[in-house]
């Protein structure tokens, strides 16, 4: 067993995993319809490389973009593109935006796979144009883009693969079920990521009452004969999932401040993103689904679905049997940070790891907010050892600056401060606030320096103009004054 | 199906200032009850009284400041401040002196700095210094133990003494009442005897004096509770524990003829109200972890030093209120280093 560190602060939260952990992944029934917001992260619009009215097959690109966080989208089924229209994205601002609208014809036919022969042969660059080209993103819930977390650059020496099975945040089982459902897909997708990254040392990382996954892990590695790949059980401590907090867990190195895993020689993946690089590289299977657990008290049928990207909410909540009568709240990701969403015809994304329904007694409410009285019980459950506190004066202040100092933007707002809150303040919402005011902030000041550095030239371009005025009405002035001269002296010579 | 949108986290919050406010009074029912069995029902009677006049005045200023009265009140703050206050006055104060501390706590020293959170110095404390150097006959003016005792008051007698000022007839104001063990080492030594000397004075019991001991005994209980129920944390009250046991350990190994055991000053006195239920109040102490020892420390050392060399014998008051003067300065120092940030 490897040895294993900890971080400061973090909770032990009810699990509420037994609803879902023990019941096997089901296919989820194909869709009507499958819905595909162009913005897959925030910032990143794709565009459409369909029309309406196309027909297109399963595994199929239908949007991409060149911006460099961005992964094309492929169709889960086949059907024809119905419309591009404004639909209400799973976004946490409950917007809409622009959206493909696929009616699926039930025949699910696929386009032709093109899976590699031998990934050790290729080079890591082809490895990571396919992963690009297959769409793969980070599946834990941020979609960071895995091609690129796969190329840190020639300045970072890379030494550890970690595979994130520590499904830290209650509720979530889509881990757990995969990593025992799929062990040697995790395994071979890691080894391949390992060949991807040229490192030789890979642990995955799984909660310790994640004892079947553990078993299954530790056959598959066995089986693949790879001794450069270790499974290593760490303290169920939420947020241990956090990328910086599990690469301290295991390693025992502090990711700096502002700076990437990649800075300490680490690369994180989740377990589900390594099972779907596998299929990318040796099925030639693009990402078009994924393990998606719909539980809460709120949904009749807790389960574990293998379901199409795209596919309505309402699909999956109907498949577990439908809401029963004490929903409360609709959340996609776990109840620490996932977000609400307005309602349930909204589709399911490569970032969706977990629908939960929750009913009234499972959710906060209303709180009943009061004064801080400085307990510091925020400061003892912050795993980035802030002073929640102080941030929480600051900000509600609005002193920015000051919220800077105390390194607000270190904030990974995972909500044990607020949890543990006896006043019960929204202190989340008011970090959120602060960071979202000083970008704000930041990009205005930035558009005064461009304005300022326009108008200095304005003002410039001015000056030299009525310069160069200047000069040729004086040289106008002086060539005038010589033919003059000139003239004179020719007349007085006359 | 539509659904109300709200910002995570949607985990419910563990814990609230109402609970927090009702362990801390839960806590003190031992000490409470052993001040009862030891020195009468008259510490019931300023309990009430407090009680009752902390809400009013509560209730009062908030109306006045337009806040919220029902929902504030419930917070159990004010209750726990008039308890505070009640328990440290002598248990035959006078009805006024628990109305002048308990209004000055509330509408001075809590609300006048904005309520609940925003106030600087311990609500209880400041209104237990103002009386004490305002009323310092009133404030002094302890009972005997019941061990010690000669007279036993009935209820009558309880509410005559408080709301009257009157004793019951052929009973001398001086017959009943007696120099705490804090006080008489202070006024002994003073005389020229010797520790071992005044500790055989039928006024001293096992380790402090009769009665006094088992009331502070209740009071570590309570705060072993709060302690074990994650009320409070250790830092506070093993700082201040530690401060004052320290100063007096090393003051005993010097001359243990002039300076008195530090089992003494650990349950003499308010040391064990203070450490566990007085200092701990986060509201006017230090927040970081390192701060909070820092601060018992501080707490610790000044109660000895103004017991032995002060003007005062006892200065959990004193101590406390100096305490919470240097909780912001304390705070700045101590914070901690960020996760991933250098030193």
């Amino acid at each position: 067993m490897l040895k294993t560190w900890r971080f400061h602060g973090g909770l032990r939260l009810p699990a509420h995993k037994n609803l879902s952990a023990h019941r096997p992944i089901v296919n989820a029934a194909l869709p009507k319809q499958l819905i595909y917001p162009l913005q897959q992260r925030s910032g990143v619009q794709l565009k459409p490389t369909v029309t309406p009215g196309e027909s297109v097959l399963r595994g199929q690109i239908i949007a991409d973009s060149d911006h460099f966080l961005a992964t094309p989208l492929h169709a889960a089924s086949s059907g024809t593109v119905k419309t591009i229209e404004d639909r209400i994205i799973p976004h946490p601002s409950g917007l809409s935006d622009s959206c493909i609208i696929i009616d699926t014809d039930g025949r699910d036919e696929a386009l032709a796979s093109e899976p590699v022969a031998d990934y050790r042969l290729e080079p890591a660059s082809a490895l990571r144009t396919k992963i690009r080209q297959a769409g793969i993103v980070g599946l834990g819930g941020a979609a960071f883009p895995t091609s690129i977390k796969l190329n840190p650059g020639p300045q970072r020496h890379i030494d550890t693969l970690i595979l994130n099975g520590a499904e830290c945040e209650p509720y979530i089982t889509c881990d757990n079920v995969l990593m025992q459902a799929e062990p040697d897909t995790i395994v071979q997708g890691a080894l391949i990521l390992m060949h991807a990254l040229q490192v030789g040392n890979g642990i995955i990382a799984v909660e310790d009452h994640m004892t079947e996954a553990y078993e299954a892990l530790s056959a598959a590695i066995e089986q693949s004969r790879d001794r450069r790949l270790t499974v290593v059980k760490i303290p169920a401590l939420y947020p241990t999932g956090g990328e910086k907090q599990l690469i301290r867990v295991v390693t025992g190195k502090e990711t700096p401040s502002g700076g990437i895993p990649a800075d300490v020689g680490v690369i994180c993946q989740n377990v589900g993103t390594a099972a779907s690089v596998y299929n990318a590289i040796c099925r030639g299977l693009p990402l078009t689904e994924r393990v998606v657990t719909v539980t809460g008290q709120g949904v009749k049928q807790q389960q574990n679905l293998r379901a199409r990207i795209g596919t309505p909410i309402s699909d999956l909540i109907n498949q577990c049997g439908g809401y029963q009568d004490s929903v409360e709240r609709l959340i996609m990701g776990g109840p620490m940070m996932g977000f609400a969403l307005p309602e349930d015809d909204i589709p399911i994304v490569k970032a969706t790891n977990c629908i939960l329904a929750a009913a009234e007694s499972e959710v906060a409410t209303s709180k009943e907010t009061r004064p801080c009285i400085r307990c510091g019980d925020c400061a003892k459950a912050c795993p980035v050892d802030l002073l929640p506190q102080q941030l929480y004066w600051h900000s509600r202040a609005g002193n920015l600056e000051k919220c800077k100092e105390f390194s607000l933007f270190d904030c990974i707002e995972c909500g044990c401060c607020e949890v543990v809150c006896p006043s019960q303040i929204p202190l989340v919402q008011y970090y959120r606030a602060a960071k979202s005011k000083t970008v704000a902030k930041a990009k205005e000041a930035e558009k005064a320096a461009i304005a300022k550095r326009r108008h200095d030239f304005l003002l410039e371009r001015k000056a030299r103009e009525q310069a160069e005025r200047a000069e040729r009405s004086r040289r106008k002035k002086e060539s005038l004054a010589k033919l003059k001269a000139a003239e004179t002296a020719t007349e007085g010579a006359e | 199906m539509k659904f109300s949108t709200v910002m995570s986290p949607h985990l419910q919050p563990v814990n609230s200032v109402d609970r927090v406010m009702l362990q801390v009074l839960l806590a003190l029912i031992p000490g409470i009850a052993a001040m009862t069995w030891f020195f009468g029902i008259g510490v019931l009677i300023n309990i009430t009284l407090a009680v009752v006049v902390a809400l009013l005045a509560e209730a009062s200023i908030l109306g006045l400041r337009g806040r919220p009265i029902g929902s504030t009140l419930k917070d159990l703050s004010a209750v726990v401040t008039a308890v505070l206050l009640a328990i440290s006055l002598p248990v035959i104060a006078p009805w006024w002196i628990t109305v002048v501390g308990i209004l000055f706590a509330i509408v001075i020293a809590k609300h006048l700095y904005g309520g609940l959170g925003y106030n600087p110095f311990n609500p209880a404390m400041a209104g237990y210094v103002l009386l004490l150097v305002s009323f310092p006959m009133q404030m002094t003016a302890w009972l005997a133990p019941i061990e010690l005792g000669s007279v036993a008051l009935n209820e009558v007698d309880w509410l005559k003494l408080i709301f009257l000022e009157q004793l019951p007839a052929n009973i001398e104001f001086d017959v009943i009442t007696m120099a705490t063990p804090l006080d008489s080492v202070r006024t002994q030594l003073g005389l020229g005897r010797s520790v071992p000397e005044i500790k055989t004075d039928s006024v001293f019991g096992l380790l402090a004096g009769k009665g006094w001991e088992w009331v502070a005994g209740g009071y570590l209980l309570g705060g072993l509770w709060l302690l074990w129920r994650k009320i409070i944390g250790w830092q506070i009250p093993v700082g201040l524990l530690l401060g004052l046991g320290l100063f007096a350990s090393i003051c005993y190994a010097i001359d243990s003829n002039q300076f008195a055991l530090p089992s003494f000053h650990l349950v003499a006195g308010a040391t064990m109200l203070g450490a566990f239920f007085i200092a701990t109040d986060p509201v006017t102490a230090a927040t970081s972890v390192n701060g909070r020892i820092i601060y018992g420390l501080l707490i610790g050392s000044l109660v000895y030093i103004i017991r032995v060399w002060g003007g005062y014998p006892d200065a959990m008051a004193f101590a406390v209120l100096l305490g919470n003067l240097t909780a912001p300065a304390i705070d700045y120092f101590t914070r901690p280093r960020v996760f991933g940030q250098k030193a």
